[in-house]
């Protein structure tokens, strides 16, 4: 059995936010209570597209103590494979749908003695939790959230609304841009930071960090990789004695799925390490993108995260 | 089923004994005819009926005097019971898990009543009817996780999971194999790990560690491990070496059916959803090795477990002064003929010994 245990829910909400950003409400099918999480959980939506199952990860936005439904928040990606284009254009209330349980890689540290959240674009949806956990506990936060536009900057509004105080939003049309060194040299002793947004944000804060002397334990990051598509290629499975095509829009995680090949996973995006596979020999170049294994692994060879990484060239042999 | 209680110690007198139902249903923690450590983990879904892996929280006729035991020995050493300021949460998180599990598996003994944050809890072979508010800890005599552990058989260790490591950041630990929460708080899985011998080289703490972080909300794990002891004791800690290790000596080839006693832990481990932190219940079971005996298959197994046994494991589980003793006892029941593998008892299948 690979992936987290699975909940069969009813989409109840579909609420477009803005161009590019639409919200979903799910309940159980059985009208039973979902379980509770943590701020910064994700679930993993499945979606039968076609012939295709996809199964995509969403950060779970809604109050973490509310058992009667989970929100997420999806934005349209048009360059992607289509798992968000399926959720826009298909997706209507009333479906049935499986999602997983609720599985965090994202959590809070409980020691901080502040936190300090930093989010680009829909990078927003676990803070948005970890916003409602901390509210209930008396925690002490802070939010530096960017955006494209006013039009584009999800929930930026009802943010403000409710906590002026905490909460400072930039918008990069108004050229406004969050002035990480002076915001990172005035916090107190004790600060976590935590960064959700796109790769070149979370690359500019750790480095930015790492510079000022903060410690690695207190950068939090979150980037959910979406499998990207890329060119068809060919893969020898040594235990299963197959040879399969990964084709441009799907995972090679997916390609094993569907030819019954049971492959590990958990977060499907690149973060949790599960997926790990040992590479057997290979002729051509990996195209790296997770985030667990480190510099000297990609580089090795010896180890592919089928997630989220992709290859080019003659032979690759997995054992698997 | 009804249960019922026996009323025992596990000090002084040892009047603590296993019913015959409770020696068949003994968590016998060896699959084949040797033991070495290995990444033994496997779902915590059930198992047979009756059996120590049915329920979420097991629940024998040791519950009562197992937790006057554990009120005994916090009453002397309060740091058995010990939960750092940001943990709290996940004792919330325990005590949920353990109140909603055993209401739902033992509704016979006991109940849980809850109206939002308003909750009733009614455990009935301890007397205990309270009614409190979830998640404020001014509604109970003292914080969530040591309130629950007090209810519930087994050491417990809370683990904060960060930086790609768990915690020790909080625990109830009273019938412990010989290590310390009040030694061991704050360390993480290498550090607490650090005595065990062979097992790092193996690199079983490694895919152990991954293994346990990847735990998700959902779905609990399980593993047994085991050790010796003499006298049915439950705190064989450091801090009271000094009162059972001497008792080590004390064994004779006349006494050692009775005084002898195979310890197994029954360990799970369960994803917190609120904290996202990970609890480790490490439950003990006790059996004299003259009720272990009854069981053929087990009598020809621990035999040659524990002769082949490699002397560093013997070591570090303080038996090698005693394994000679033991060997001496145990081949008695050991007549050389195969054993069926698993850990069940196969009473019905297993040939009776034939010496
Ligand atoms: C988070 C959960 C765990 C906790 C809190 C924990 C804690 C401990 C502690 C306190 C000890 C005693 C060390 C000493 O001598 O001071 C121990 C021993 C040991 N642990 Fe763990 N452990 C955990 C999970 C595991 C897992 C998953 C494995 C899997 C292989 C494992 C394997 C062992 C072994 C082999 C020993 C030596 C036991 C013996 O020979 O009696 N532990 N553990
Ligand atoms: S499934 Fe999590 S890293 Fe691939």
């Amino acid at each position: 059995m690979s992936g987290a245990e699975k909940i069969t829910v009813k989409v109840t909400e579909v609420v477009p936010l803005n161009e590019l950003v639409t919200r979903f409400r799910f309940e159980r099918a059985d009208g039973g209570l979902l379980p509770t999480f943590s701020g910064g959980a994700h679930t993993v939506v499945e979606m039968h597209d076609g012939g295709i199952t996809r199964l995509n990860p969403y950060s779970l936005m809604s109050d973490p103590m509310d058992q009667t439904a989970y929100t997420i928040s999806v934005r349209r990606d048009d360059e992607g494979r289509g798992g968000s284009l399926f959720m826009h254009q298909q997706v209507k209330a009333g479906d049935e749908m499986v999602i997983s349980f609720p599985v965090n890689l994202f959590s809070l540290d409980l020691r901080a003695k502040k936190h300090l959240f930093l989010a680009g674009g829909i990078g927003i949806t676990p803070f948005l939790a970890q916003i409602k956990q901390l509210q209930r506990f008396n925690g002490n936060w802070e939010l530096h959230y960017a955006c494209r536009s006013a039009a584009l900057g999800s929930y930026a509004d009802e943010l403000t609304d409710h906590y002026p105080n905490e909460t400072h939003v930039y918008y990069d049309d108004e050229k406004q841009t969050i002035d990480l060194v002076n915001l990172l040299d005035g916090q107190p002793l004790g600060t976590h930071v935590y960064v959700c947004g796109p790769k070149g944000m979370i690359d500019w804060v750790r480095k930015t960090a790492a510079a000022e002397g903060w410690p690695r334990e207190a950068i939090h990051y979150e980037e959910f990789l979406a499998p990207q598509p890329g060119k068809p290629f060919e893969v020898k499975l040594a235990i299963s004695n197959k040879t399969i095509e990964v084709g441009e829009n799907e995972s090679l995680l997916e390609a094993m799925e569907r030819e019954n090949v049971d492959a590990p996973y958990l977060c499907r995006g690149g973060a949790c390490g599960q997926c790990e596979t040992r590479v057997i020999d290979y002729a051509g170049n990996f195209i790296h993108r997770d985030h667990w294994l480190d510099d000297a692994e990609h580089a090795g060879g010896e180890k592919i995260m089928p997630c989220v990484s992709r290859f080019e060239g003659k032979t690759l042999v997995l054992d698997r | 089923m009804t249960i019922q209680f026996n009323n025992e110690s596990f000090r002084d007198d040892y009047s603590f004994y296993n019913s015959e139902r409770a020696i068949k249903r003994f968590p016998f923690p060896f699959h084949e005819d040797s033991y070495m450590y290995s990444v033994n983990m496997e779902q915590h879904r059930g198992g047979p009926v009756d059996s120590v892996y049915e329920m979420r929280f097991d629940v024998d006729e040791h519950y009562v005097s197992e937790m006057r035991d554990r009120a005994m020995v916090l009453a002397d050493d309060p740091l058995r019971c010990q939960s750092l300021p940001h943990m709290t949460l996940a004792g919330w998180d325990l005590l949920e898990l353990i109140m909603v599990s055993k209401s739902e598996d033992y509704p016979d003994l006991f109940e849980l009543h809850r109206d939002g944050n308003k909750w009733r809890w009614i455990n009935k072979p301890l007397g205990i009817d309270h009614s409190f508010t979830f998640l404020d800890e001014a509604t109970l005599p003292c914080g969530p996780m040591e309130y629950i552990t007090r209810q519930a058989q087994g050491d417990f260790a809370v683990l904060d999971q960060r930086d790609d490591n768990l915690w020790m950041d909080a625990g109830m630990v009273t019938t412990q194999a010989d290590w310390s929460l009040d030694f061991d708080i704050g360390m993480n899985f290498f550090e607490w790990h650090a005595p065990v011998p062979l097992a790092h080289e193996k690199g079983i703490f490694v895919r152990a560690l991954k293994f346990l972080m990847n735990i998700q909300q959902g779905a609990p794990a399980r593993r047994l491990n085991w050790t010796m002891t003499v006298n049915p004791l439950l705190d064989t800690s450091p801090e009271n070496y000094h009162k059972w290790g001497i008792q080590k000596t004390e064994l004779t080839p006349q006494n050692i059916g009775a005084k002898q006693h195979l310890r197994v832990e029954l360990q799970t481990f369960f994803r917190l959803p609120r904290s996202n932190a990970l609890v480790f219940p490490i439950r003990c079971y006790l059996c004299s090795f003259q009720d272990l005996m009854g069981v053929p298959k087990w009598g020809r197994r621990l035999h040659r477990v524990i002769r082949d046994l490699p002397e560093e494991l013997a070591t570090y589980k303080g038996f090698i002064d005693n394994r000679p003793m033991m060997l001496d006892y145990l081949k008695d029941f050991d007549d050389g003929l195969p054993t069926s593998p698993g850990i069940w008892p196969e009473l019905d299948t297993e040939p009776p010994l034939t010496r």
